[in-house]
């Protein structure tokens, strides 16, 4: 029971604190996942983030369904599910209520383009703590860096990138158990 | 009671076959706005995007909030976010099991460990798109005037924070108050 609460409360706290998409939450979940209550370790999170990438379904809520699931079965993943989603529920209907002319107010845009920039460093922080880890040999450069470039630059879809990794990492596990 | 029940139906098709982030639920509403005339224009759309980036929260759940706020008040709101959600929480328990199961079989573990730089790498394409939106003001004149040098400065300052001993374990919420404050005060 203290432990559902505790799934709810984070994932709660890990809404609230996201602006954008999925990756942005990454430092978030970091922080509360990995370092506060030990649910997953910084590997767990990447392979929910792999499997977010290619499975239906929003990645902030396929990260707090498997990490929910993997503490208190299908109670803590459905609670931990309804603490992602319940601060946008609250926000948005609040926004949507008063209609939300503030949204085009100049200071408040102003404001936005700092939490753009403060989002990114973030970003880019939680990247180098993942590097770290998973990038540990010659071939997890080379597929660390083709996954960004094929991306970024040549604007392929992270679903192919995601499970093309997944056959090369197939591949190299045959070529290397034959040895 | 019939828009509550064709929300439901569209919200849980959206979230079963909206594969990746939060904006590849967009293509969904596009279409249920066509399908749906009564319910929201295009315009109204685009400005539930905005809001959604910049409110908390996963885009894609404000997104699903925001519809079903419009179509049907509170009721609809909550609708379409459940609906949009079941699906994955279904799925991603399913997985779960299967990969208990095969957890150690060398195989998926040579797998996993190649998806896991993949995925680092795929994460800083995303920051990468944020760098884009938030740093490059997207004039190709000159270097000068491609780059926001104040976005980036701040950008280089918070990213050194997150690098140091002493401040790397401080709350994100922190980082993002720094940038909306010196967003305020000067006009990045």
């Amino acid at each position: 029971m203290k432990e559902l609460f505790q799934l709810y409360s984070a994932f709660f706290r890990i809404g609230l604190f996201t602006f954008g998409g999925g990756y942005a939450m990454l430092p978030m979940l970091q922080r509360e996942v990995v370092n506060k209550y030990h649910w997953a370790t910084d590997e767990e999170l990447l392979d929910c983030y792999a499997i977010g990438q290619c499975t239906p379904g929003i990645i902030a809520v396929n990260v707090a369904t498997y990490v929910g699931y993997s503490q208190q079965g299908v109670a803590g993943g459905i609670i931990a599910t309804l603490g992602v989603v319940s601060p946008s529920l609250i926000i948005i209907t609040l926004v949507a209520m008063v209609l939300s002319p503030f949204m085009s107010n100049l200071y408040v845009a102003r404001a936005f383009a700092g939490i753009r920039v403060a989002v990114c460093a973030l970003i880019a922080g939680s990247v180098v703590k993942l590097a770290k880890k998973s990038v540990t040999d010659v071939t997890g450069i080379i597929l660390c860096v083709a996954a960004f470039v094929l991306v970024a630059v040549l604007g392929a879809s992270p679903i192919w990138v995601t499970i093309g990794a997944a056959l090369c990492g197939l591949i190299l596990g045959r070529v290397r158990g034959v040895k | 009671m019939t828009d509550i029940l064709w929300l439901i139906f569209e919200f849980f098709k959206a979230g079963l076959f909206a594969v990746g982030g939060g904006l590849a639920t967009l293509p969904y509403l596009t279409r249920m706005s066509q399908a749906h005339p009564t319910w929201f224009t295009t315009e109204m759309l685009a400005n539930m995007v905005a809001i959604s980036e910049s409110t908390p929260g996963p885009l894609g759940i404000n997104m699903a909030t925001y519809v079903g706020y419009t179509v049907a008040g509170i009721p609809g709101g909550v609708v379409a976010t459940l609906a949009l959600v079941t699906p994955a929480v279904i799925i991603i328990m399913l997985i779960y099991r299967v990969l208990q199961q095969y957890k150690t079989n060398p195989l998926v573990v040579s797998g996993f460990g190649a998806l896991r730089p993949a995925v680092t790498g795929l994460i800083a394409a995303a920051g990468y798109s944020v760098f884009r939106m938030a740093v490059l003001t997207g004039d190709p004149g000159s270097l000068f005037t491609l780059i926001s040098w104040k976005a980036l400065a701040l950008c280089a300052a918070l990213f050194a924070l997150t690098q140091i001993k002493k401040t790397k374990n401080l709350h994100p919420v922190l980082f993002i108050a720094v940038g909306a404050v010196v967003g305020l005060l000067v006009e990045l």
